[in-house]
């Protein structure tokens, strides 16, 4: 347990530093500027992990906190995070259709309840088997369906495993919708009157899939733009029951925020399973079975009343 | 029967491009109203998006695809009409031939708008270009229809050339002779051209039997390439070309009867020409029901699980009656009809026809939207009018729009051309006479 909280320090140290020098590119808001020669060195040093993995030291007087990241270019947002894979994994025992996940998502999203980009299923497998919630993400297959027929390679793949949209090339023919086996994908049909004056002016990120545009697909993001900073997706920090773990498969960690597994161990102790992996689509989202679950089904449905 | 003598000069008087009547008019008149609401209706939607249709997440595409795949369907019988027919050495289809060629020229028109209609960005439609990528079975599509419209503007053009030589040495018609001048006045009719004229459409003839097959094969992996219940089949090529063939000649069934009537081409349009028609559609219809079998049966007789709510819906569900309607209305009756001598006569013929394209359109429908409101996960936590779809008067509209604009595409050329190829009628007239001499 020990070695997985320093890896994710490092994790998470390495985003911040990796953040910074990505930040210290661009001519706005650059972290290094000290404003002039006004700072004296306080003598007192700090230890930081460079990108490079060595410790360094940083002067304090010279630490500022993180500015608000410039959102990287839609070009770069193609590429993904070198070196990371991000996965998921959601405890259905864990789940009773609080949908605070979904509440978070939409708000953090600027989306409408009636789009919603994470949904929570009442699923039944057979006629005498036990009803369980899922809620359901976009799955970031590693052989996403909706990418294979896009004609215009407005959603694409990234090297850390996350499938985004770019919404200014998005032609809106809903190819991609039609071939999502899990019926992921949302349509603007209409102008959202989510999305503020303000926000609409902005120019749209890749990233945080900001801001949504009527006549163009949506979906679940799995948050990029919160990994970047070495945060959690919102859904994931919103589930007061844990429900949901993120992290990266190549550090072999994930974490709800309050607890953090080996992915390895937990998907196999727990039998973690993909959704509908018989299709080759090769889902980034583990699911872990319903099995000795927290709350008993008929406690979610409550939470169906006054909702669609 | 009494034998009616046709000379070159009557043929040429019988067969010119007429001024419409009174009904010529008022038909004109309709399609242009049709055109123009559906126009109204476009508009709306570029307005405030596609929030207008009934479309939903679920239902993502409803009667525009729809339409799209018949307006594809349709097309195709000009390559069958032209080219099948004429390489393997049939010549009674000759007066056909423009027919079907104008249909197909109409039709795969029409196929592009409605497409560029159901997007939700259509301004950005020169992205297909940009950004163009080769695994999507959406740029196979644009890639062959426009090689298949490119072919087909040719086949209609090309036999057009003779025709257009004899119109121009006609009084009749002044008004138009600017038009007739632009597109055929190099054309002198000379050996040498009539030589490279014929060698291209022999050429331009085989090439488009690939593309035709190609475009509609392609259009069927729009679905085929998906997991979806109902579209998850390796039936589909051949069963969206067997049943393209059918709804074009069917088509051709419906216009040959029209401009038969309206025109007075009684002596061009035979007997024999809806009985050789009949034969053909009667063969089609019955390879049509044959891929149905296999498409909707094989599933049926397996019920697996995610399929089972899909082909109760079509059964016995909600989609049942328009199923059993195409079913019946649109293969088994025409081809009731159509299996007697009898029943090959024009006017039991033309009603067989107009039954088998107005069913193929709900066929298409229900290839379409049924798969869609099936999905493998519940629908849930969407509104309540996601889980269903009907369309909106603005797609009725644009719908009806687009193919009122193709009859008028096609009601328009008729005006301005020869729908029965003069030149070509004289050289069968004269090889005829050869003969019986």
């Amino acid at each position: 347990m020990n070695t997985n909280n320093t890896s994710r320090k490092e994790f998470l140290a390495s985003l911040v530093v990796s953040g910074l020098a990505l930040a210290g590119c661009s001519s706005k808001g650059n972290p290094f500027d000290t404003g002039g020669t006004d700072i004296k060195p306080t003598g007192e040093k700090v230890k930081l992990l460079s990108v490079d993995g060595e410790v360094i030291e940083v002067d304090k007087a010279f630490l500022k906190p993180v500015p608000e990241m410039p959102a990287v270019s839609n070009n770069e947002a193609r590429k993904g995070i070198p070196g990371k894979k991000f996965v998921m994994v959601i405890d259905l025992s864990r789940c009773k259709n609080l949908r605070k996940c979904q509440e978070a998502c939409n708000h953090m999203h600027h989306i409408h309840t009636d789009l919603n980009w994470l949904k929570v299923y009442p699923m039944e497998e057979g006629e005498h088997t036990a009803p369980y919630w899922q809620p359901t993400t976009c799955m970031h297959c590693d052989h996403p369906p909706c990418v294979k027929v896009c004609p215009v390679d407005a959603t694409f793949k990234r090297q850390d495993g996350i499938v985004l949209i770019d919404a200014d090339r998005c032609v809106g023919c809903r190819f991609c919708m039609a071939a999502c086996p899990y019926s992921i994908r949302v349509f603007n049909w209409e102008k959202s009157d989510m999305v503020t004056p303000e926000l609409a002016a902005q120019p749209y990120s890749c990233e945080s899939s900001m801001p949504q545009k009527v006549g163009t697909v949506g979906k679940c993001d799995f948050c990029p733009d919160m990994a970047r900073k070495g945060e959690l997706p919102h859904c994931v920090s919103a589930c007061p029951n844990g429900t949901f773990f993120f992290g990266d498969i190549n550090e072999d960690s994930v974490t709800n925020g309050a607890e953090t597994f080996r992915f390895s161990d937990l998907v196999k102790d727990k039998a973690g399973y993909q959704l509908m992996d018989d299709l080759g689509t090769k889902p980034s989202v583990y699911y872990l079975p319903p099995a000795s679950r927290n709350f008993p089904f008929e406690k979610g449905l409550e939470n169906e009343k006054g909702k669609s | 029967m009494e034998k009616i003598i046709l000379t070159d000069e009557k043929i040429k008087s019988d067969l010119l491009p007429q001024k419409f009547g009174r009904r010529g008019m008022i038909w004109t008149a309709i399609l242009i109203a049709f055109c123009a609401v559906g126009l109204f209706a476009y508009i709306r939607q570029l307005q405030n998006g596609l929030i207008v249709t009934g479309m939903r997440d679920y239902a993502s595409w409803g009667i525009y695809i729809s339409n799209f795949v018949f307006f594809v369907a349709i097309s195709l019988v000009g390559s069958l009409i032209t080219a099948v027919l004429r390489l393997t050495g049939v010549h009674w289809s000759t007066p056909l031939t423009r027919i079907a060629e104008i249909i197909a020229v109409s039709a795969i028109t029409f196929a592009s708008l409605i497409i560029i209609v159901d997007m939700g960005r259509p301004e950005r439609f020169y992205n297909l270009f940009l950004y163009g990528r080769l695994q999507s079975p959406i740029i196979w599509d644009v890639t062959v229809i426009i090689t298949y419209f490119v072919i087909s503007i040719f086949l209609l053009y090309l036999p057009l050339l003779p025709d257009i030589q004899i119109l121009l040495g006609r009084k009749e018609n002044k008004g138009l002779h600017k038009l007739y001048k632009f597109l055929g006045s190099f054309w002198k009719g000379t050996h040498m051209q009539f030589r490279i004229s014929e060698k291209a459409i022999s050429i331009l003839c085989v090439a488009i039997i690939p593309v035709a097959f190609s475009i509609h094969t392609v259009t069927s992996w729009l679905f085929a390439t998906t997991y979806r219940p109902g579209w998850d089949s390796t039936n589909f090529g051949a069963y969206f070309i067997s049943g393209a063939f059918l709804v074009g000649s069917g088509a051709v069934v419906v216009a040959m009867y029209v401009f038969r009537k309206c025109y007075k081409l009684e002596n061009y349009i035979t007997d024999m020409h809806f009985d050789k028609m009949g034969r053909i559609v009667v063969m089609l219809a019955l390879l049509y029901m044959y891929f149905n079998v296999n498409e909707y049966l094989t599933p049926v007789f397996k019920m697996k699980k995610s399929e089972e709510a899909f082909l109760n819906g079509l059964f016995i569900g909600d989609f049942a009656p328009i199923f059993w309607s195409a079913i019946f209305g649109g293969m088994i009756i025409p081809i009731i009809i159509l299996l007697f001598k009898k029943g090959r006569k024009p006017l039991p013929m033309f009603v067989a026809g107009i039954m088998i394209v107005v069913g193929a359109w709900f066929k298409r429908f229900l290839i379409v939207t049924p798969t869609l409101l099936h999905p493998f996960l519940p629908m849930h936590n969407v509104p309540e009018n996601y889980k269903h779809y009907f369309p909106t008067w603005e797609e009725w509209a644009i719908a009806l729009g687009s193919l009122a604009g193709a009859l008028l595409i096609i009601t328009i050329f008729a005006r301005i051309f020869p729908i029965i190829p003069i030149q070509e009628t004289l050289i069968e007239e004269h090889e005829k006479a050869q003969h019986h001499k």
